[in-house]
């Protein structure tokens, strides 16, 4: 049998008893990596500080107006849609990932795919392809009339979409994935040892998810629900199909309804303490305990097979999700589609926009990996030092500020630097003319970085957990350079989450919307930017082919990433003695 | 050391002043602008460029600065335009020509911007109402209790439409007024203003506030068969203030400070204020022409006779923040 440890490298205690291997305690030494992290600390801080300023040359005049007649009430739907939301994801995300984690039924293989479809769908899509189908002149509502002899949509009445328990459900729909994919890997990966001591123990079913892998999935749950979270938080598209008030949509009209841009970046910093205080309390609670499980190998664990009824019962249960966030909008927009394609033909634009798309997805990709890798390694090879620490929060602050909110701080940050390159050329002799971030498509790559960095820093984090501190040490005794130990180590081993990190960043670069649209060069149209353009005229249908792609070209990575996290435990399970 | 390589940079980016171009940013949907660019460039062989922006278009074009490449920029509401003017991203139009095809009050009286197109906010009716004429007033009038169908009032097109009823009849009356319709309202505001009309067609409430443009859309089977329904599925009104005209809000365009290619930009704005540019705009979009030599689409033609309300653009997008406040005030997006 695999020998298992659990390490308990927050408070210093092993599992087995032993000492604990004391970490020298080096604080903030400086080299490449903390150099680094300035750099990222720095870009990330930016914009928020750009936006601070702002915020500060307002007079304040609309404050009484906001506080009496706005503020409560989108803080009253925000926190209702956020809380709805979360318990949504965290008990869909959980319980299907131990559905296809631990029972074995015919289609599982099927299942473990399907669930992580609804990421390919940005969150307004799935709310417009929903509103379509459900609306009362609708498809479904069209032939359920049809079926009860009713001939007027009047005397039919169904619930709305439309109200904050709607939104609520096609959120949730949209989001859970993010909750699924993070702790369908610790229970793959990491629980299968101790489940199965609780089982011979004699633990019933119910207490080991209770007592054994819902504690140990915790900080998966956690980081997976805080994302799901600042999704809903970001948006502002879906929110209003579905006529929810939240708060950015009250930085929205702040800003461009009553012209006062300084007002909106009030809200959205306020937002942004308030989101850091949510998040850095549950860090706190969950205290600095992580686990890794140090061993030669990881397998996952023998699941319990179900056959029949009862399986197909399983497999309908956790098809539900991915049927209804998935299949059946991905069905309406393809016939969409394929209605407009056979009334208006295709668009050759749509070529050059695809690979406007994926350019611009690869490249931010990669940098958010290669700036990612470093950090969070340079982090765990520096213990104790709280620079690393907060550098690597700090540079992850993009992800949680509305996406326009972080543009316009941009768009001021990229001016400034923009005018001091200008002076600095005319001071050379040079024309003193010129952009050179503004308008740029390195000026649209970092953005997106910084956007979505979030998403590298954390899950290169959850996979390094699952590397056993022993190794760096180990390593760093046989006198490697903390570089050497990224490079030799962390690099080989992680190579499965860095390209789950890659997909998932590839496609939420690929959906991003307010800051492509706003930072862009001129004339770069992607498939997003190209939808928006239809959606905001009204003209969906036009835009269907174009959202059609986005999904298609988001689903295939999506694909890859399941079958990455099968190799990253299927040799292990191969190699361990069962 | 670094001046070669600056050169080369400055290279790279000093545009060649070989073909004449001109650079558009725009709020306008890039769907719509397109005929009207590629007309342009047949008849004048100047490249238009474009670029897309929703929100923040004034915060592009301040953040760029003297460098900005923007010629001309180009938004679908009056309140949008004054922003640009009141960030001091503007200059003056100064082509006569404009002058000449647009009406005083439908352009900046010192040039800052000018109106390229109009489109009239409208009341749409269920058809079994046969409803034959109603007033902005009516629509807070208790007997449509549960009946309306309205999108977001921080929407553009509804500020500038409560904006305008404040211009009649003052902040007090407007504000009764306003919580009056949103007493009315069968649903919480949302979706645009095509939802309201399918809303109507699918039984959800019986009248709605919709835009001119949005009929012709609808009904041509531009949007697929299924809007087309949607489009004949509801009667469509001109409303009017007491003692006033139908409530329109405009398409329209400012020279930007800094643009490279001022001239250009203005034989462009000429060009769409021309009555060949308007016909673009009625064919691609169905809107109302502000050059009076122009003629309106006939499916527009068809919705009535438009009695323009008196009360100035200028003065309705003055209005606009207090409107936007009122709406919060009565909680009508609730």
């Amino acid at each position: 049998m695999t020998s298992v440890v659990i390490a308990d490298h927050g408070s210093g205690s092993t599992a087995t008893g032993a000492p604990p291997p004391r970490v020298r305690r080096v604080g903030s030494t400086f080299d490449g990596f903390l150099g680094l992290g300035l750099v990222a600390g720095a870009a990330a801080l930016a914009p928020v500080v750009a936006l601070a300023v702002i915020a500060a040359g307002g007079d304040g005049g609309l404050w009484r107006h906001l506080f009496t007649s706005v503020v409560p009430r989108a803080t009253w739907e925000t926190s209702i849609l956020v809380l709805g939301v979360a318990v949504f994801v965290m008990v869909v995300g959980t319980g299907t990932a131990w559905l296809v984690a631990v029972h074995d039924f015919p289609g599982r293989r099927l299942l473990e795919v399907l669930l992580l479809l609804p990421l390919a769908f940005p969150i307004y899509v799935l709310a417009y392809s929903w509103l379509d189908l459900l609306h009362p002149v609708g498809a479904f509502q069209t032939e359920l009339r049809a079926l009860l002899g009713i001939a007027r949509p009047a005397d039919l009445r169904l619930p709305d979409l439309r109200t904050l328990p709607g939104a609520v459900l096609i959120f949730g729909l949209g989001l859970y994935p993010y909750v699924y994919v993070a702790v369908r890997t610790v229970f793959l990966a990491q629980t299968a040892a101790l489940v199965e001591a609780a089982r011979m123990l004699g633990a019933s079913r119910k207490r080991i998810f209770f007592r054994v892998a819902l504690p140990l999935a915790r900080p998966a749950i956690a980081a997976g629900t805080a994302l799901a979270i600042m999704e809903t938080l970001n948006d502002v598209g879906a929110a209003e199909f579905l006529s929810v008030n939240t708060l950015t949509a009250a930085v929205y009209s702040t800003w461009v309804n009553r012209g006062d841009l300084s007002g909106a970046a009030q809200i959205a910093l306020a937002m942004l303490v308030f989101v850091s205080t949510l998040f850095l309390f549950e860090r706190l609670g969950r205290g600095a305990r992580g686990y890794a499980v140090v061993g030669r190998a990881v397998r996952p664990m023998n699941p319990i097979r179900v056959e029949g009824l009862a399986g197909f019962g399983l497999f309908a249960l956790g098809a539900l999700p991915a049927v209804l966030g998935f299949v059946v909008p991905a069905l309406h927009l393809l016939r969409q589609a394929q209605e407009r394609l056979a009334f208006a033909g295709f668009a050759d634009e749509i070529l050059v926009e695809t690979l406007n798309t994926v350019s611009v997805a690869v490249a931010a990709t990669l940098v958010a990996l290669v700036v990612g890798l470093p950090m969070v390694s340079g982090r765990r090879l520096n213990p104790g030092s709280r620079l690393h620490t907060a550098l690597l929060r700090i540079s992850t602050i993009g992800y949680a500020v509305p996406g326009t909110v972080l543009a316009i701080g941009l768009l001021a940050v990229y001016g400034g630097v923009d005018a001091v390159i200008r002076a600095a050329r005319g001071a050379l002799g040079g024309a003193p003319s010129g952009l050179f971030l503004s308008a740029s498509f390195a000026g649209l790559v970092i953005a997106l970085t910084l956007r979505f960095f979030r998403l590298s820093a954390s899950k290169i984090e959850t996979g390094l957990e699952r590397i056993s501190p022993s190794l760096d040490q180990s390593a760093r005794t046989l006198g490697r350079s903390p570089f050497a130990v990224m490079w030799e180590i962390h690099l080989p081993l992680m190579t499965p989450t860095l390209a789950g990190a890659a997909l998932l960043l590839f496609v939420d670069c690929m959906k991003e919307l307010p800051a492509t649209l706003l930072l862009r060069p001129m004339g770069f149209e992607t498939l997003s930017t190209h939808l928006y353009g239809e959606a905001a005229r009204g003209t969906y249908e036009n835009g269907a082919l174009a959202a059609c792609l986005i999904v298609a070209f988001g689903l295939l990575p999506i694909i890859l990433m399941t079958r990455i996290g099968r190799r990253a435990t299927i040799p292990a399970a191969e190699g361990a003695p069962s | 050391m670094f001046k070669p390589g600056l050169l080369v940079l400055a290279a790279l980016v000093a545009s060649p002043a070989a073909a004449e171009e001109v650079n558009v940013y725009t709020t306008r949907e890039p769907g719509l602008f397109a005929p009207l660019a590629k007309a342009f460039t047949e008849k004048t062989g100047i490249k238009v460029n474009t670029v897309f922006v929703k929100d923040g278009l004034a915060e592009r074009v301040a953040a760029e600065g003297e460098a900005s490449p923007a010629d001309l920029l180009m938004t679908v509401d009056v309140g949008n335009l004054v922003d640009l003017v009141e960030k001091g991203v503007t200059r003056p139009i100064t082509s006569p020509s404009v002058a000449a095809a647009v009406p005083a009050n439908l352009r900046a009286a010192d040039g800052s911007w000018t109106a390229l197109s109009m489109r009239a906010r409208l009341v749409w009716a269920d058809k079994a109402l046969k409803l034959k004429s109603i007033t902005y007033a009516d629509l807070a009038d208790p007997k449509w209790k549960g009946q309306i169908c309205i999108r977001s009032g921080q929407h553009p097109y509804n500020t500038a439409l409560i904006a305008a009823t404040i211009a009649h009849e003052g902040p007090e009356k407007t504000k009764a007024w306003l919580a009056g319709v949103k007493a009315n309202l069968a649903k919480k505001p949302s979706g645009g203003d095509r939802d309201v009309a399918r809303d109507i067609l699918g039984g959800l409430c019986k009248i709605g506030v919709g835009n001119s443009y949005y009929v012709g859309l609808m009904r041509s089977g531009k949007g697929g068969p299924a809007q087309k329904t949607w489009g004949d599925g509801v009667d469509v009104l001109l409303p009017t203030f007491a003692g006033g005209g139908t409530h329109v809000n405009i398409t329209g365009a400012a020279v930007a400070k800094n643009a490279p290619h001022a001239a250009a930009a203005e034989k462009l704005v000429d060009y769409l204020v021309s009555p060949e540019g308007q016909a673009i705009y009625a064919e691609q979009n169905f809107e109302y022409p502000v050059n009076r030599a122009a003629t309106v689409h006939p499916t527009i033609a068809g919705l009535g006779a438009l009695a323009v309300d008196g009360v100035s653009i200028a003065e309705v997008a003055s209005r606009r923040k207090a409107a936007s406040l009122l709406v919060d005030e009565v909680g009508f997006d609730q």
